[in-house]
């Protein structure tokens, strides 16, 4: 280091970047990890996402979906993930702050929101279920349930996590490494935003056109 | 030492996404991004409920708007810029559009194909006989 400083080679912004200037810190080397696996996450829901397009048209005699979507539900849903990822968002720069009510408020909040989401989601998957549209019914149907059911059981687990996180800090208190945790679970649940945003598009707005 | 790393401490500290608040970006980060969200999920509803545009562009008015979306909440939530500190991230972002592009592109590309040039079942039914 001091002989680096005394050639005056003293690592910049862009040779951080390039691997100039020795190990990243830990927290950019988690966040980059965890982006790798999200981006691995988003491929995987590509294949359901292509699935689904190749079937929606595959009724079998059945419904399709413009008899089973429900745009005031999708858009309801839809608020919910948003205003959670905000308030995920919100939470996450208030423990930065050590300002821990507004932490625990806006992961309150974030909470509340996805599991009104799910509850939503499984709401609309009984009723569809209950008028004979299950999964079984078409091939329609069958890539409908996976690729929303994929995404939901996501935003379930993503509640389990959060709920843990938040336990943690509330036990261990905002240290290092369960803020990192907590940094990866907000951009896990703001990356499901985006996989939301294309499911209402293909899924919903096109669907029950 | 200590004199140096003063001297270049404006050059070293400022480095995008090491500074204190920038990896998770601001209070005024996430309300931008929250108003542009609404506005294009507003906007796609509208698209999608209305006559607003010719019925046979609906289906690529409502892509392009997600599309916009989707960047919204990469800049505003996930905070993938252009920084130099960003480089390896978008990188990574641009391979896995690339595989994703290829998935979705390639299977649809296929099926419509094989749709196109395969007789209908009932037709290789009659031919078997």
């Amino acid at each position: 280091m001091s002989a680096q400083a005394d050639t005056g080679a003293w690592p910049n912004a862009t040779m951080i970047a390039r691997g100039g200037g020795g190990p990243e810190p830990v927290e950019i080397v988690v966040a980059y990890g965890f982006w790798i696996f999200l981006l691995s996450d988003i491929i995987m829901f590509s294949a359901l996402f292509a699935t689904y397009a190749v079937l929606s048209g595959e009724t079998a005699g059945g419904p399709s979906g413009r008899d089973l979507f429900d745009l005031r539900n999708a858009a309801i849903e839809t608020l919910c993930l948003l205003f959670s990822s905000y308030a995920c968002g919100l939470g996450v720069l208030a423990v930065r702050r050590r300002r821990m009510d507004g932490f625990y408020l806006s992961f309150a909040l974030a909470f509340a929101l996805g599991a009104t989401f799910v509850a939503l989601e499984v709401a609309e998957f009984a009723g569809m279920i209950a008028r004979g549209a299950g999964p079984s019914r078409s091939a329609f149907l069958s890539a409908y349930f996976s690729l929303v059911g994929l995404h939901g059981a996501h935003v379930t687990a993503g509640l389990l996590w959060l709920a843990f996180t938040v336990a943690q800090i509330a036990v261990k208190g905002p240290r290092d490494f369960v803020l990192r945790r907590l940094h990866c679970f907000s951009l896990f649940w703001h990356a499901l935003d985006i996989i939301w945003v294309a499911l209402l598009t293909l899924v919903y707005l096109m669907g029950a056109r | 030492m200590e004199e140096h790393s003063e001297q270049h401490a404006s050059s070293t500290d400022q480095a995008p996404g090491v500074g204190e608040d920038e990896p998770s970006g601001s209070f005024a980060t996430y309300t931008a991004g929250l108003a542009f969200a609404l506005l294009l999920t507003g906007a796609s509803f509208m698209v999608s409920q209305t006559d607003l545009l010719w019925a046979p562009g609906v289906p690529a008015g409502l892509v392009v708007l997600a599309i916009a979306q989707m960047g919204v909440h990469l800049v505003f939530f996930l905070h993938i810029g252009t920084g130099p500190d960003k480089t390896n991230e978008v990188l990574a972002l641009a391979f896995g559009l690339l595989i994703v592009t290829l998935v979705v592109g390639g299977s649809l590309w296929i099926m419509a194909n094989l749709n196109a040039n395969m007789m209908p079942a009932a037709a290789i039914m009659e031919m078997q006989r």
